[in-house]
């Protein structure tokens, strides 16, 4: 009796196309080759190593921003304040290694600074219970305040930095920033994977009450990820300030959004819960693809914009949709496995 | 024998396949308190519903004086003078108790603007009618639960109610508030209305009523006029099931105390004392609300304690977080596996590795293939089948739900474990699977506490009983010859030797 209900939903399980599922494993990758295949055909210069490994370069940032946002989305959280961590972790970076402070503790004192920021995000989320919309939505304004406050307004360039490879130089023919790009999205991808920790990540994120229940210190694992995304933002800010040589107080402004993009792009769920940082990556690519493409093909910043939009409410309005099986599936069997 | 005010004949209701009401029977005079009484399940809220329109019958007659009478709506109830008071108020808090009590109809100028100075005139008037002094302009949030039901009445009364239901009135009141509700229910009898009083308590029944009418799975069992009727007649009504050998297990012997909880105590329960020992099934018996779940959360760390220590084979154990209370060694199954056991999304291999991820992980790496035989062992002894293990856990039913909860914690093998309502809304075949399994696991050696409103199950598969009423543990008994009624008795407060006027929430 007990057994035939499961049964009844292995069978429906395997009966006939599932559209969601199929979307779910290859869906985003085939809207990417789509769009490298149509870029190829209409840029003529698109197809080159030399440029797929710039692409590769120029959404470097945007990707590492968005493999520490997807943890945070993963819990059910949000962080805005990602793109001002960017400025904060780079113009302190700068300011150091021009005071003299060695390169390498330069870099990891700009990624400490970007933790640190997210410490305050994750505590004040966590432990004030405050909604991480209007946290990071406040230390947004701020950190962008303290960006100024430092620089006094003006961008520090340091022509000589000490730490200038890791914006533009290259390791055996492939850029530094996409080479720490792999690496922070191999690390993420073992830690969400493979261990104990990642899967409490999931489980704050699917239903916080009972994880809380099962045994999961959730207010440790929520402060935690806006840390994992504090530091990632910091990483991507002390590379942004290498890239330009320079401490800019107007760094990463509007980058939250972009990261945002990748990562939903990438079919995680704004809800929590559900994802995979591969999707991220993939989101991060498609996006950046796009934009270089659009700039190949000459097509106007303005346009570019519309383009960007466009794509972005598709690809989420399609994994939304797929949830609906009757606008894919032929035949009348609608019935849903959770019925 | 005059007509009554209301007469209900041979009212069915059906859910599905399951039958709500069958065939019963109610009449009210005016100017009587009937007391409508039965266990969780009985079918009161049912015909309560019926009578608000927001539920339609599926066979019967309901006879307002003499005439027969439809109620399609909520408004066709208001229109025949039939009023309702709801366990939880529909009010609007943030406005005043003017701006509530004129709801819907509020009084225009003839400039078609809000008549405010009628609106504060009229809400007087009701008031008034309900000899309560509350100030109308106050808002209604601001009043206690007490004082705003005395707004919902008087709404009901300024719409001319005749017929007055009152469901479960007092669960959210202190003992004071309770106090002016019995008045006010007192001069609406003398005004002749009559009222239908939903109640578990057995005292403040005894207090109120003129006739007490009892249902049981949906079904009429008798009426009687209170001065007739002992507490313990009620009580007989009400329960009158046999155990049968759905239950049955082998006897137990219990061993050492594992866990000993004192002076344990929360803004809600409490002092509470209590002892689990090893091998033993123990049941926590009472009714909705009398502070179980809430003495099972403070052992399990999940709420905050005001006050008590719990002992955990000697040692104490102060959690901070459920996590800390797991690591003592306990395990609970909470009462809504949807919202508070179960991740709906994630497979059923995540649902139930999640608590004991520690064990299988070296250096926070998880041992995949060794998490995958664990889970599977666990399914099997469960006996969840294997190809579901890869399934979102949203995609089992109910009871295999509750099974795959049930092995979450068997996997991380807790010497503690307390169940919250395992069996509701389980079918018959898994309910017996899981009293085997709370068997075979107490017979293992592990100390069970079992939150049960099942008053059959309670007794049937426990080796002790603790009876809570109003946050406190106010009978313990061995389940051996303990009957429905010893239990019910104890839960209402019909077991005391004078009958209370009212038992408030423990001070």
């Amino acid at each position: 009796m007990n057994t035939q209900d499961s049964t009844a939903s292995l069978a429906l399980e395997k009966e006939g196309f599932d559209f969601a599922k199929w979307w779910d494993r290859v869906g985003i990758l085939i809207v990417l080759v789509a769009l490298i295949a149509l870029m190829s055909a209409i840029a003529p210069n698109f197809n080159r190593v030399d440029n797929l490994l710039n692409i590769a370069r120029s959404i470097s940032i945007n990707a590492i921003l968005a493999a520490g946002l997807t943890f945070v989305i993963l819990t059910g959280g949000i962080d805005l304040s990602v793109g001002s961590i960017v400025a904060v972790s780079g113009v302190v970076a700068v300011v150091a290694a021009v005071a003299g402070i060695p390169a390498p503790l330069a870099i990891v004192l700009g990624m400490v600074v970007g933790a640190a920021c997210g410490l305050v995000n994750g505590a004040l989320t966590a432990y004030l219970a405050l909604a991480p919309f209007i946290v990071t939505l406040g230390t947004m304004t701020f950190l962008r305040g303290l960006a100024y406050t430092i620089t006094e307004g003006q961008p520090i360039v340091a022509s000589d930095l000490s730490f200038k490879d890791l914006g533009n130089g290259y390791l055996l023919g492939i850029p530094v920033p996409v080479l720490l790009m792999a690496a922070v999205y191999l690390i993420a991808w073992f830690i969400l994977e493979r261990t104990h920790y990642g899967r409490h990540v999931y489980a704050v994120g699917g239903n916080a009450q009972a994880a809380r229940l099962a045994g999961v210190r959730v207010n440790r694992i929520t402060t935690s990820v806006y840390i994992i995304a504090g530091a990632c933002a910091g990483l991507a800010g002390v590379i942004f300030a290498a890239r330009v040589i320079s401490a800019q107080p107007t760094a990463g402004t509007g980058y939250e959004l972009d990261a945002i993009a990748a990562v939903v792009l990438g079919g995680t769920s704004l809800a929590g819960g559900r994802g995979r940082i591969i999707g991220t990556l993939i989101g991060s690519v498609i996006l950046g693809v796009l934009s270089t493409g659009l700039v190949l093909m000459n097509v106007p910043f303005f346009t570019q914009l519309l383009i960007k939009g466009i794509v972005i409410i598709f690809a989420v309005a399609i994994d939304s949709l797929k949830t609906r099986p009757w606008l894919f599936r032929s035949g009348a069997k609608s019935a849903r496995r959770d019925a | 024998m005059t007509e009554p005010l209301l007469r209900l004949e041979g009212v069915t209701k059906r859910y599905g396949a399951t039958l709500a009401l069958t065939e019963v029977h109610f009449d009210l005079k005016a100017g009587e308190v009937h007391a409508l009484m039965g266990e969780n399940g009985a079918g009161k809220s049912t015909l309560m519903k019926i009578l608000a329109g927001n539920v339609a019958r599926d066979a019967g007659r309901i006879i307002m004086d003499g005439r027969e009478i439809e109620i399609h709506s909520p408004r066709d109830a208001t229109v025949h003078g039939i009023a309702i008071i709801h366990q939880e108020l529909n009010t609007v808090p943030d406005m005043t108790v003017a701006e509530n009590l004129a709801l819907g109809q509020e009084p225009r100028t003839r400039f078609g603007l809000l008549d405010r100075h009628r609106m504060l005139a009229d809400a007087r008037e009701k008031l008034g009618r309900v000899h309560s002094n509350i100030d109308p302009r106050r808002p209604l949030g601001s009043l206690s639960v007490g004082m705003q039901q005395m707004v919902e009445i008087a709404r009901a009364v300024s719409e001319n109610a005749r017929v007055l239901v009152l469901d479960e009135p007092t669960a959210a009141l202190s003992r004071g508030e309770a106090q002016e509700l019995y008045q006010i229910i007192e001069k609406m009898r003398r005004d002749g209305v009559g009222l239908v009083y939903i109640s578990h308590r057995m005292e403040e029944v005894w207090q109120l009523a003129d006739r007490i009418t009892v249902f049981r799975d949906g079904t009429y069992v008798g009426t009687g006029l209170k001065d007739e009727l002992s507490p313990s007649d009620v009580v007989g009504m009400m329960v009158g099931r046999s155990i049968d050998d759905l239950y049955h297990h082998e006897p137990r012997t219990p061993g050492k105390v594992v866990l000993e909880a004192e002076g344990l105590e929360s803004d809600a329960v409490g002092p509470v004392d209590l002892q689990l020992r090893s091998g033993e099934v123990v049941c926590m018996a009472g009714l909705i609300g009398s502070g179980r779940t809430e003495v099972a959360r403070l052992i399990f760390g999940a709420d905050r304690r005001r006050a008590g220590t719990v002992r955990i084979n000697g040692r104490e154990s102060q959690p901070a977080d459920p996590a800390d209370a797991i690591r003592d060694g306990i395990a609970m199954v909470p009462e809504d596996r949807k919202v508070q056991g179960l991740f709906q999304d994630h497979s059923v291999e995540n649902n139930i590795a999640i608590s004991s991820l520690g064990k299988l992980t070296s250096g926070g790496v998880v041992r995949r293939a060794e998490t995958r035989t664990a889970v599977l062992g666990q399914m099997k002894r469960m006996r969840l089948r294997s190809n579901a293990v890869d399934l979102p856990v949203k995609a089992l039913s109910g009871g295999n739900q509750q099974k795959a909860v049930l092995a979450r914690w068997l996997l991380r093998d807790s010497d503690i474990i307390i169940l919250d309502e395992p069996t509701r809304g389980v079918d018959i075949g898994a309910k017996r699977e899981i009293y085997e399994i709370i068997d075979a696991l107490a017979r293992s050696g592990k100390a069970i506490l079992v939150i049960s409103s099942d008053l059959p199950e309670a007794i049937g598969i426990s080796d002790r009983l603790l009876v809570m009423r109003s946050g406190r543990i106010v009978q313990e008994m061995p389940s051996r010859n303990a009957t429905e009624e010893d239990v019910m008795l104890h839960a209402t407060g019909a077991g005391s030797r004078t009958v209370p006027t009212h038992t408030g929430v423990a001070s």
